[in-house]
């Protein structure tokens, strides 16, 4: 793979960004490549915005991916996928779980969440994949795995084999939950290549 | 070959203090440095001792102790923290160490936790420290072995100096043994760390003899080093100066590019910058924040061949790939457009249940003025709550309120509130309470007392009687310091009550004497997964709409958009742990989903 591939995950604070994307990193590394992740702590969790960005490849330099350079956008929310859509290729793909979060603006009453959310997205960047991941998980027995049900839905999109994110998932998930993973990792896995 | 594993810039150093035989490590957290002593309290505490100290002065003054008894010692600390322990460093370079001392400062470009963002480079050409700048993980670990290494041959303090970037990215990492260092014997030495101005005029000579050699020694290092390429631009072969995170960025540019990589950065090498600016037609210059490096190569006299550094390259916020290729190829990638302005924002606010909600709502409807500080409490600043008009360094809301007392007069000075968090107090408040009684001021502190350092993620500090290591130690009693410094007036309050918070309230700005109120409540998150919630809905018929319930700014309300109804969402809310906005409620509407068993050890 001569290109580095880059994922830019986007979300919530308390979502489980951070563990997705440690866990996309991990499965990178078992796969043999050159791989970068990075994050930002401290002020932007708390319920803000957070984003995670994980590049792979023969060697990465940049562990930050500049605008336009996302292969995928993974968000798990869909006025956060939109804040961020800037860092997609407009070839590239964004999969996108389907329920809003709102923000303390909109709550308030100081702001309005945009409705046609998902129509937005695709006039910008047309190959979207929304995913009920609440649902999916839940169905997985675990409503904490929508993150683990988004990264099956990533992995359809990654040259890793299944066998590698079930390993990753098996080191770093406790074995009380185990179990509820594998089924939200293959749920997420499945509803996309039905 | 060691095993390779992902590990972000933090516990890379972590491991590195680990491989390279250290001793000790101090630290006040703060982000984005909090992880290095966390990583080692977790994974090296049998080897390395460490501590979390009340800031960041005193963690280096512990860690000048045990590098001149004889140990390899580190600091670690965000870059703001340099500034509180900037007074000790600048007198440890004449002295001299004994065993390593390296401090870790950890800056913040972007400014993504952070009040400014100063550049610490600057800080080791001030205060004449060794300047080492990893780029990656690796080099992380690896260079805090170098810098361990360079300090004790050159009897000089070493600052490793990271960013947000390296701290919290994560790349691969092969690793080594521990090397065990023998801890170095410890002579007194009165003429070399007495530094009476007999002692410390010879001694700032000395000094500058060793920064001679070590200027030599900086051209000579194999972590500076020319990386040769034939990448041109408008047929001119270019050279591109550079160190930490911007080499990476460099790299990704123009990988075929001649490269000065410079991972000593200061003293700089002139000679090899001589040698590098030889090779090529142009240099530019790529780096993040100041024009450290184009200073330097200017000071050496080797500036002619410069057309690109910070006319060019911006000087504020981070830098990225795309940001460096639009300033230096004028390229702008055809973006997916969408009208970002128009979103509505996202900011990090205080959690459901958060300790200090209660007290500013109070404060915001008593319309008191508050100056704040550095912590989660900073988040009170945003509407609707609208606590802090004021916010500078760890500490400054103490003396800031009293000093607006002082321009303002009595009657002002008597209604504002200085907020300040338990850590930060014991990090810098004292001073600043002292001084508020010794003269005389009438401001009112109010510690709000969580019982953790929260924003960095729940260290432990002198006020929770609980060490690094999770062991019992001393507890500092606020009510018994404002008492001894000379506070007649303190107050102690339950941060979900209410009531008491507005008697002690109106009762302290009552007065022309200073007063402090101790407002206890532990962060909800320091037990969130042990507590039995019971959450709280509205009752939709009791329910006016009057919004008042909206007013204490809890994420887990919100307004029904049909109906303009409160509603409550249940896997947010702390309901019957917090319970802050059903005694807001004029009309009884809010209470628990189901009957409450009430749990022991409560707040307590």
């Amino acid at each position: 793979m001569k290109d580095a591939f880059s994922v830019f995950i986007t979300g919530v604070g308390g979502q489980g960004i951070i563990l997705a994307s440690e866990l996309l990193s991990e499965v990178s590394l078992k796969a043999g490549f050159d791989v970068k992740k990075s994050e930002v702590h401290g002020m932007a969790q708390r319920g803000g915005s957070v984003v995670s960005t994980v590049r792979f490849g023969d060697k990465i330099h940049s562990p930050l991916i500049s605008p336009g350079e996302a292969d995928v956008v993974l968000a798990f929310e869909p006025l956060e996928a939109l804040r961020t859509l800037h860092f997609s290729k407009p070839s590239g793909k964004v999969v996108v779980n389907s329920r809003p979060v709102m923000p303390a603006t909109v709550a308030s009453g100081m702001a309005t969440y945009p409705k046609d959310v998902f129509e937005q997205i695709k006039k910008v960047v047309p190959d979207v994949v929304v995913v009920d991941g609440m649902a999916l998980a839940k169905e997985a027995g675990t409503v904490r795995a929508v993150n683990v049900v988004l990264l099956g839905a990533l992995s359809n999109y990654l040259p890793f084999k299944q066998e590698t994110w079930e390993e990753v998932i098996k080191e770093r998930i406790p074995p009380k939950y185990l179990d509820a993973n594998l089924r939200a990792f293959n749920n997420g896995r499945n509803v996309i290549n039905v | 070959m060691g095993e390779k594993v992902l590990l972000s810039g933090n516990e890379a150093i972590a491991r590195g203090a680990y491989e390279a035989g250290f001793h000790f490590a101090s630290a006040y957290p703060g982000t984005p440095s909090t992880e290095i002593l966390e990583t080692i309290a977790e994974l090296y505490s049998d080897t390395i001792k460490c501590q979390w100290t009340p800031n960041e002065k005193v963690a280096v003054e512990v860690a000048i102790g045990a590098a001149f008894g004889g140990a390899r010692s580190m600091s670690a600390m965000k870059h703001v923290g340099v500034n509180v322990a900037a007074d000790p460093l600048f007198t440890l370079s004449e002295t001299g160490v004994n065993g390593a001392f390296v401090l870790v400062s950890a800056d913040d470009p972007g400014m993504h936790s952070s009040q400014n963002e100063q550049d610490n480079r600057r800080y080791a050409k001030f205060a004449k420290l060794v300047l080492i700048e990893p780029s990656d993980s690796q080099e992380a670990k690896d260079y805090v072995k170098f810098a361990a290494e360079i300090s004790e041959k050159f009897d000089l303090p070493a600052i490793l100096r990271i960013g947000t970037r390296i701290c919290h990215s994560k790349s691969i990492v092969e690793l080594g043994e521990r090397e065990e260092i023998p801890i170095k014997e410890y002579i007194p030495d009165i003429q070399k760390r007495v530094v009476i101005p007999s002692h410390a005029r010879i001694l700032h000579k000395k000094l500058e003899e060793r920064l001679k050699a070590l200027k030599e020694f900086s051209s000579k290092v194999p972590i500076n080093r020319i990386e040769e390429g034939d990448f041109t631009y408008n047929g001119k072969k270019i050279g591109i100066l550079t160190s930490g995170i911007s080499y990476q960025y460099a790299k990704e540019i123009f990988p075929n590019a001649t490269i000065l990589k410079l991972g000593m950065s200061w003293p700089f090498p002139d000679k090899l910058a001589k040698k590098f600016c030889d090779q090529v037609d142009e240099i530019w210059i790529i780096e993040e924040n100041e024009p450290f490096l184009e200073e330097e190569l200017k000071i050496a006299s080797l500036g002619d061949k410069l057309t690109i550094g910070k006319n060019k390259i911006p000087l504020c916020n981070e830098l990225n790939p795309g940001i460096i290729r639009e300033a230096i190829l004028g390229e702008v990638p055809e973006l997916p457009t969408v009208d970002i302005s128009k979103l509505p924002k996202r900011p990090p606010v205080l959690c459901p249940g958060c300790p200090h909600r209660g007290l500013f709502y109070i404060a915001n409807k008593l319309k008191l003025h508050g100056t704040t500080d550095i912590g989660c409490y900073t988040l009170g600043v945003i509407p609707p709550l609208n606590q802090g008009e004021t916010c500078i360094c760890m500490g400054a809301s103490i003396g800031i309120a009293h000093g607006l007392g002082v321009a303002q007069g009595k009657e002002f000075g008597k209604k504002v509130l200085a907020y300040i968090g338990d850590s930060t107090f014991i990090h810098s408040g004292l001073t600043g309470m002292t001084n508020l009684a010794y003269n005389k001021g009438n401001a009112v502190i109010c510690l709000l007392d969580n019982s953790t350092t929260a924003m960095t993620g729940h260290q432990p500090h002198a006020g929770t009687g609980i060490d690094i290591l999770g062991e019992l130690t001393y507890k500092i009693n606020y009510s018994e310091v404002a008492d001894a410094l000379g506070i007649n007036r303190v107050y102690r309050t339950d941060a979900y009550n209410l009531e008491e918070i507005q008697d002690a309230l109106k009762a302290a700005t009552d007065t022309d004497e200073a007063a402090v109120i101790i407002n206890e409540g532990r962060c909800i998150l320091l037990d969130w997964r042990e507590l039995d919630i019971v959450p709280f809905q509205v009752d939709q018929e009791k329910c006016t709409a009057c919004e008042i319930c909206i007013k204490v700014g809890c994420p887990a309300i919100s307004k029904d958009p049909e109906t303009g109804k409160a509603i409550i969402d249940e896997m947010l809310c702390a309901g019957n742990h917090c319970t802050i906005c059903q005694q807001v409620c004029p009309f009884d509407a809010i209470n628990p989903v189901r009957p409450i068993v009430e749990q022991a050890g409560k707040n307590s």
